[in-house]
């Protein structure tokens, strides 16, 4: 039992934080919303440089071989910015499906030239659908790998305007299968854990930023003659948030490690990941909006960038009552109706 | 190494060793509360049992009486432990806090001294820092311990020391130098409970038995060699013990994981379909309340220190458990207020850790300020 991340995934992630405090400040994700793509190919580019885009595929496939372990942390820190990029949907979700269903179809996928999501019916407005390349569909049972040339997409406005959902319509065809069956049916179950775990971690780097933000806007903004951050009202409202997000976060990492190590009880490690974080991430958006007061509420301040991505991975890939309950009907058995 | 949140094949042989002891010790039938003096008696014979097993203080080095495990698996111990159900620690506060800081801030003859008796529990230890007006506020001590030669005289009182009733030993906070305020001039003292000048008022608490005690002193003579840490530096060596208090060692995981799955075992007997969600969500806090103390002693143990993140931890686990119990109670309805229904004492003792080890008030405003950076409060 070794539950600490070695220097080696410390240092990435260190450097991961550099280059996202200069590439993806605020003005940068206002930007990202006002794009086609919803997203910055330039950042993303500069991501798949320093290996992050293709950390989960093999090395012989050009990427660094990592698992969701290497990962976990890369995803905290794209949330600590609001990252726009679809790290979860191509690097998360798409390459180790590929990887493992249809190596042949990741050419350009580490480099950052081919941008991948993955479709689940589970969520049917398909996150990052507008920017990708390649997308993997779950259609009757099987699994799609369609380009962006073949599908017809109709836009799904989310809270969160950088995540570009829409609606796919394409003509399956035995050339486009790359599972059915169990194969499908066990990819798809994974996939699904893989968004429901990532969007757990990018919640977590939500949380953090948005009570650094709140921690930092409470000791400038002065009421009474005294920060605002010295009333206890506001200390502990702070501070509920942070254990909040403080248990989060192991619970998060043991999902990642479930997953890299195919547990058998993975799906409830993943569904407590996504419950803490969903429920972290609510209770830091509130509490920071209480403390900014009306200026948080506005269009212009930054906060409603973060409280938007975490509104919207909140709700995606079950919410926190879904996880819960699924993690419920393991434990404890259903009473006869 | 890379993170591994898989048990290595020694610490699952040390898991199966003590599930083996304690499945053949563990007494059947439940001991009489510790906070009588015939339970006291019976819990100080059960940390006998444990002591002479080599059970009693697994991660203490052997020269004290311990097995000179790592963190990791003193806490797979106490999953045992509670798993087992086995007793509460009698001996838990000079165990798990006093303990640790005699390794830390103890002279060797000290530790040669006290680490071997209090893990045989020849002394067991309560703990005197709280008084009438020093509470939440600690820094208020006012009992005083005045160098006279090569003793401290000892004048004052201290309150809510658990196991006080019954204990042998006190460690205890006195302020050393009369001018000095707040947090300066403190100093911990060793203080043998039957010296000529000690009164011990037992408190009934609010199950009706006297857990704590009020201790008096009047000019108790202490030799100097008893003074725990430097003269004067007695809030450094408090707060040492607190942060371990509250981080790592007063409540492990395995207490809760045993309580948690006592609540499945209720639901599954009176089952009510409205509390499901609370049954699982305290299920599901245990499991988080376990990663994050397997998190936190891994950093510990790869070098890392445990600071005001204590308070985070204390927050969790004391709302957890008051949350398990209440839940428990909702579960049998009309009989929950049936005295000695088996979750009731647990709710009873459960509202208490909100308030113990610093209230949860107190630990919001330490998060705030040490860990967000918020300013101080003004008053």
């Amino acid at each position: 039992m070794r539950f600490v991340f070695d220097e080696d995934a410390s240092a990435f992630r260190a450097a991961v934080r550099d280059l996202l405090d200069k590439e993806c400040g605020p003005a940068d994700v206002r930007a990202a919303w006002d794009s086609d793509a919803g997203f910055s190919a330039a950042r993303w580019k500069q991501l798949a440089e320093m290996g992050v885009v293709g950390l989960t595929i093999a090395e012989a496939d050009g990427g660094l071989g990592l698992d969701e372990t290497g990962l976990v942390l890369l995803l905290e820190e794209a949330g600590r910015v609001a990252l726009p990029e679809p790290l979860i949907e191509t690097t998360a979700v798409g390459a180790p499906l590929l990887q493992a269903l249809a190596p042949d179809r990741l050419a350009g996928v580490a480099s950052g030239d081919t941008v991948v999501t993955v479709g689940l019916s589970h969520c049917p407005a398909v996150s990052g659908a507008a920017g990708a390349d390649l997308l993997v569909l779950e259609r009757d049972g099987a699994l799609h790998a369609v380009a962006a040339p073949d599908v017809d997409l109709t836009p799904v406005e989310s809270v969160d305007h950088g995540r570009r959902l829409a609606r796919v319509d394409f003509a399956p065809a035995a050339a486009t299968v790359i599972a059915a069956g169990d194969e499908a049916r066990a990819a798809v179950a994974l996939a699904f854990d893989r968004y429901a775990w990532a969007s757990s971690a990018v919640l977590c780097g939500l949380a953090d930023r948005m009570l650094e933000l709140a921690a930092e806007y409470a000791k400038q903004r002065h009421q009474f003659g005294v920060p605002i951050g010295s009333f206890q009202a506001v200390k502990h409202k702070l501070a509920d948030a942070l254990v909040k997000l403080d248990f989060a976060r192991p619970v998060v990492h043991r999902a990642a490690f479930s997953i890299a190590r195919d547990d058998p009880d993975r799906a409830v490690h993943v569904s407590m990941a996504k419950a803490y974080a969903s429920e972290a991430a609510d209770l830091a958006a509130r509490a920071a909006l209480q403390v900014h007061g009306a200026i948080g509420y506005t269009w212009e301040h930054d906060l409603h960038l973060f409280m938007k991505k975490a509104w919207a991975l909140g709700a995606a890939w079950g919410d926190a009552a879904w996880h819960r309950r699924r993690v419920a009907d393991a434990v404890l058995p259903r009473l006869p109706r | 190494m890379a993170l591994d949140l898989t048990f290595t094949e020694d610490e699952e042989a040390f898991r199966a060793e003590a599930r083996v002891w304690l499945e053949a010790n563990v007494p059947a039938q439940p001991l009489a509360s510790f906070d009588t003096r015939e339970g006291f008696e019976q819990h100080r014979a059960w940390e006998r049992t444990l002591h002479d097993a080599g059970w009693a203080v697994v991660s203490w080095p052997v020269e004290y009486g311990g097995r000179g495990v790592n963190l990791v698996e003193w806490l797979i111990f106490e999953e045992e432990y509670y798993r087992a159900g086995a007793p509460g620690r009698v001996g838990q506060n000079g165990l798990f806090l006093l303990g640790p800081t005699l390794m830390d801030f103890g002279t060797p003859d000290q530790k040669a001294r006290f680490l071997p008796r209090m893990a045989r529990a020849d002394d067991i230890w309560c703990q005197g820092w709280s008084e009438p007006d020093a509470g939440s506020d600690l820094a208020g001590i006012r009992s005083r311990a005045q160098l006279d030669g090569d003793h401290y005289m000892l004048s004052g009182q201290k309150t809510w020391c658990s196991r006080g009733a019954f204990a042998d030993w006190m460690f205890g906070l006195f302020r050393t130098d009369p001018a000095a305020e707040r947090h300066r001039g403190l100093t911990m003292i060793l203080v043998p409970l039957d010296l000529p000048g000690v009164t011990v008022r037992p408190i009934a608490q609010l199950d009706g038995e006297t857990g704590f005690a009020e201790v008096f002193l009047e000019d108790v003579r202490v030799p100097v060699d008893q003074r725990l840490g430097e003269e004067h530096k007695g809030w450094n060596v408090a707060m040492a013990t607190a942060g371990f208090e509250r981080g790592v060692s007063l409540r492990s995981p395995g207490r809760f994981m045993a309580t948690a799955a006592r609540l499945i075992d209720q639901w599954r007997e009176r089952p009510d379909e409205t509390l499901r969600d609370d049954v699982v969500a305290g299920w599901m806090d245990a499991e988080a309340y376990r990663l994050h103390n397997y998190a936190t002693v891994s950093r510990l143990m790869a070098g890392g220190t445990i600071g005001a993140e204590s308070s985070v931890n204390k927050i969790f686990w004391s709302e957890m458990d008051l949350h398990l119990q209440s839940t428990a109670l909702r579960l049998l309805g009309q009989d929950a207020e049936v005295d000695g229904n088996r979750w009731l004492d647990g709710f009873l003792f459960a509202l208490s850790g909100p308030i113990y080890a610093g209230t949860n008030e107190v630990q919001r405003n330490v998060i705030a300020e040490r860990v967000l950076g918020l300013p101080r409060s003004a008053g």
